[in-house]
């Protein structure tokens, strides 16, 4: 039945209260951030909407490689089998690199390099907050995604995964004005923290002072700081400098390598966190050891073990580790 | 009435769609409030169907397919509809221009919500282009009230109130 007059305070009432739980969901969201379960309750009704809008720009990429004639799909294919082969070669040097760095570092007693899982995501062609810097991913928590996982492409570090719903995650790019990213100058090793600005083509480092060592041109790369992004990956080159007297900090200004607003796909990163050394049965005692350090010592502890093994080498430089488990 | 509702829900999923819709990079900052203005059509069409319960679970769901803060998109749905709701059979007997006016302020009032919020987590946006939704909306409400309307009595029967 339709009342002519409805009960006025009744809504009133539930206005109020519905008021009260947004200003609390805000409130938690945002200072303890553990709504990820509501989130991704509510993006299960969202995501057949978002599939949906995607599916005509999919079927265009579909159309276009179905309809694409025979040659040029050849010429493709020439192109690429050439590239494959470039890459092969370099690859193979890369692969020798590789194999010597991780003999030498096992030689120093250095923890292995971290290495990574990788897996391909497409971006779901949705708008979200024309103001952040955010992409949304077809790939979600039941592929293991998980939040803070970096995400790269061909070219460069894009960002990390804010929200995991089950289907789909959403990305923050680096460019976001909340986003902050512990980078390094790879000519130098200067390290400095890369903010985003709100603009797809602009990262900014603050807080560097007049004297530091940077120009124009210079290479920013993960320093791997902070856990979240793996090392030495490439993120922007710098584009100005600008040291304007009186100021208390130089301006600089750098472009993401990554092609932000074109990739089609990006690459999720898992790091396999690397377990302590293990060197040779023989020295069983000197691994518990090491490792015990490793687990509890502070940056001191570990400094000192590795000068220590340091000192010794160049001596002993051809002699397996049981030497140096006698020496120490 | 089952049927005229079935409507009103394909229409609300319409206009979640054309909120999430990319567009060129131009055109994002004038996109209208297609989720409020469905709303508001529907809680001025059936008010005792319709209410703040809805436009919150609404604002809810904007906000997780936006990315904001959850109950941001929420709490200015909810007061925008509540307006709406309780002065509803003032807002069917006005002129379509005097609507347009009333709902003007109303969605002024909700970008400034959005934008207050957005403002106290420190990314506040640097242009006026930030209201531009209030006046694309503002501009839109009148063809989207007749367009609304004339698919609501085609697909009922009984004929809502007669205004």
């Amino acid at each position: 039945m339709q009342t002519l007059f409805i009960r006025g305070p009744a809504v009133t009432i539930r206005m109020v209260l519905l008021v009260i739980a947004s200003i609390t969901l805000m409130t938690v969201d945002h200072r303890w951030n553990s709504l990820e379960i509501v989130r991704s309750t509510l993006s299960s009704v969202v995501y057949p909407l978002q599939y949906t809008i995607d599916l005509p720009i999919q079927f265009y990429y579909w159309a276009d490689e179905v309809l694409s004639t025979k040659r040029t799909l050849l010429e493709k294919n020439r192109e690429f089998e050439a590239r494959h082969l470039e890459n092969r070669v370099q690859l193979q040097k890369l692969d020798i690199i590789e194999k010597e760095n991780d003999r030498l570092r096992r030689l120093l007693g250095a923890t292995p390099k971290t290495t990574e899982r990788l897996l391909i995501a497409e971006i779901i062609n949705v708008d979200v907050d024309p103001y952040r810097q955010l992409i949304v991913l077809n790939k979600g928590g039941n592929h293991d995604v998980y939040q803070g996982q970096p995400i790269i492409d061909a070219h460069g570090i894009m960002g990390q995964v804010v929200h995991v719903n089950p289907l789909s995650s959403t990305a923050m790019l680096i460019t976001d004005a909340s986003h902050a990213i512990p980078v390094q100058i790879d000519r130098t090793g200067l390290r400095a923290n890369a903010f985003g600005t709100g603009k797809i083509d602009q990262l900014e480092l603050l807080h560097l002072p007049h004297n530091a060592d940077i120009e124009t041109g210079d290479m920013l790369i993960t320093s791997g700081l902070g856990g979240v992004f793996p090392p030495n990956y490439p993120v922007a080159a710098i584009t100005r400098v600008e040291r304007t007297a009186g100021e208390p900090f130089a301006t600089i200004e750098a472009t993401p390598l990554a092609q932000l607003d074109k990739s089609r796909e990006v690459l999720l990163v898992w790091r396999n966190i690397p377990q302590p050394v293990i060197l040779h049965t023989e020295d069983n005692k000197e691994k518990a050891a090491s490792s015990e350090t490793e687990a509890t010592a502070t940056d001191s502890g570990t400094a000192d073990t590795t000068t220590e093994t340091d000192d010794e080498k160049p001596q002993e430089s051809n002699k397996p580790a049981a030497e140096e488990d006698n020496s120490e | 009435m089952s049927k005229t509702l079935r409507v009103g829900l394909i229409t609300v999923i319409a206009a979640f769609m054309l909120a999430i819709m990319p567009l060129p990079d131009w055109a994002v900052e004038f996109r209208p409030d297609w989720v409020t203005l469905v709303l508001i059509y529907w809680v001025l069409a059936f008010p005792s169907y319709i209410g703040v319960g809805m436009a919150w679970l609404a604002g809810l769901l904007l906000d997780v397919s936006y990315g904001t803060l959850i109950g941001q998109h929420a709490i200015g749905m909810v007061l925008v509809i509540y307006v709406v709701h309780i002065q509803h059979q003032l807002l069917r007997v006005a002129s379509l221009l005097q609507q347009a006016i009333v709902i003007f302020f109303l969605l002024l009032i909700k970008q400034l919500l959005t934008l207050w919020v957005d403002g106290m987590l420190g990314r506040e946006p640097d242009n006026w282009l930030y209201f531009m939704p209030t006046i694309t909306s503002t501009i839109l409400w009148p063809w989207l009230y007749l367009i609304l309307r004339d698919l609501q009595r085609k697909f009922s029967k009984v004929k809502p109130y007669q205004y």
